[in-house]
């Protein structure tokens, strides 16, 4: 009398609430990650700040011009897209030791030794009418010009490429070759008043 | 012979159907656990360019979204001279009102972060590809002035 057997219980129905759960779930989520290009703005000008004007050697410029009809000029020659890497990655390494390319210092980097690190940076102008897209495509050059860089110097030092190699050492690489974009005000020569 | 056929009418077996709500379960733990609710409907068009050199943003918690592109509703409020919104929540900003706003969407996203949290805290453009740079440009320089330093260019993964 004691050991009834309990009637079984019909779980049915909480597999169709937890059916009706993971649907409302797949609905309203999305599974596409937030990625994209990260990048550093420079800090706000202090209102007592004058306009320091730093000297840079003219060799250590590589002025990146982007106009409303979305094409690229690098220092004064227009190229396409698709060259604009190469232009970068070797403005950025100059492995010849080129005059007319940036100079170098050589600095103590911790797990490297002395690397001689490169002066140049990126002077990056767009124009007011210039499509994002194209700004979004220039950005990614220049980033993909410094990451095989940063892949090429982590192989050689480390025998790992940069994504493998531990936060360390990726510091390390990241200042033997480090990302110099600077963003000059806009140009505005799309639209007809002049400016 | 009607002895062994007694019972030619068998009543099939009910399943058993409490694996199959684990299982499911164990789905929806999966979908939870990945996703994120979206937040705020979405007032522009939104297209991302895409690019190779890509990266993933350390936490989506961090993250705090700026929509800027052709306004899905005509009577949205728009920034001159022409065809774009603003978006930030779930409002599209007016013009005049743009560097308030912006001031304030940055103060209020700060402030719901822990102390320790908001210097990691990144704002993620996201900008529809056709969007001329000047909207870009001066949401820009709103972040700049107000000390919000660290930024997204938001793109899909480009497959080559």
């Amino acid at each position: 009398m004691s050991k009834r057997k309990t009637p079984g219980l019909n779980t049915g129905a909480m597999s169709d609430i937890s059916f009706l759960l993971l649907t409302f779930f797949l609905l309203t989520s999305s599974i596409n990650t937030e990625q994209g290009i990260p990048r550093k703005l420079p800090p706000p000008k202090a209102d007592d700040a004058q306009d320091v004007k730093v000297d840079i050697n003219r060799r250590n410029v590589l002025n990146v011009l982007v106009n409303f009809r979305d094409e690229i000029s690098v220092n004064g020659d227009i190229i396409l897209v698709g060259d604009l890497k190469a232009k970068a990655k070797e403005f950025f390494a100059n492995p010849t030791n080129d005059p007319s390319l940036p100079e170098k210092i050589s600095k103590p980097i911790d797990g490297i030794g002395d690397f001689a690190v490169s002066k140049g940076v990126v002077s990056l102008t767009n124009d007011q009418g210039t499509s994002y897209n194209m700004y979004v495509q220039v950005q990614n050059e220049l980033q993909r010009a410094v990451n095989e860089l940063r892949d090429e110097t982590s192989l050689q030092y480390f025998g790992k490429k940069y994504d493998a190699l531990d936060s360390a050492s990726q510091r390390a690489v990241t200042q033997a070759i480090p990302m110099n974009i600077s963003e000059a005000p806009p140009m505005d020569y799309s639209s007809n008043g002049s400016k | 012979m009607s002895r062994f056929k007694k019972d030619s009418k068998k009543e099939t077996p009910e399943l058993n159907m409490g694996s199959m709500s684990d299982i499911i379960f164990m789905f929806l733990f999966f979908f939870m656990v990945i996703t994120t609710m979206r937040e705020a409907s979405l007032k522009v068009k939104f297209q991302a360019p895409s690019a190779t050199e890509v990266q993933k943003l350390e936490k989506k918690s961090l993250v705090a979204n700026i929509y800027i592109g052709a306004p899905i509703n005509k009577n949205e409020n728009t920034l001159p001279p022409g065809e774009v919104s603003v978006q930030l929540n779930d409002q599209t900003i007016k013009a005049e009102d743009l560097k308030t706003d912006v001031r304030d969407f940055i103060g209020t996203e700060k402030e719901s972060r822990d102390a320790h949290d908001r210097d990691r805290l990144t704002f993620s453009l996201k900008v529809d590809k056709d969007v001329q740079m000047r909207y870009v440009n001066t949401i820009k320089q709103e972040l700049r002035a107000n000390n919000a330093l660290k930024i997204n260019y938001a793109a899909g993964k480009k497959v080559n």
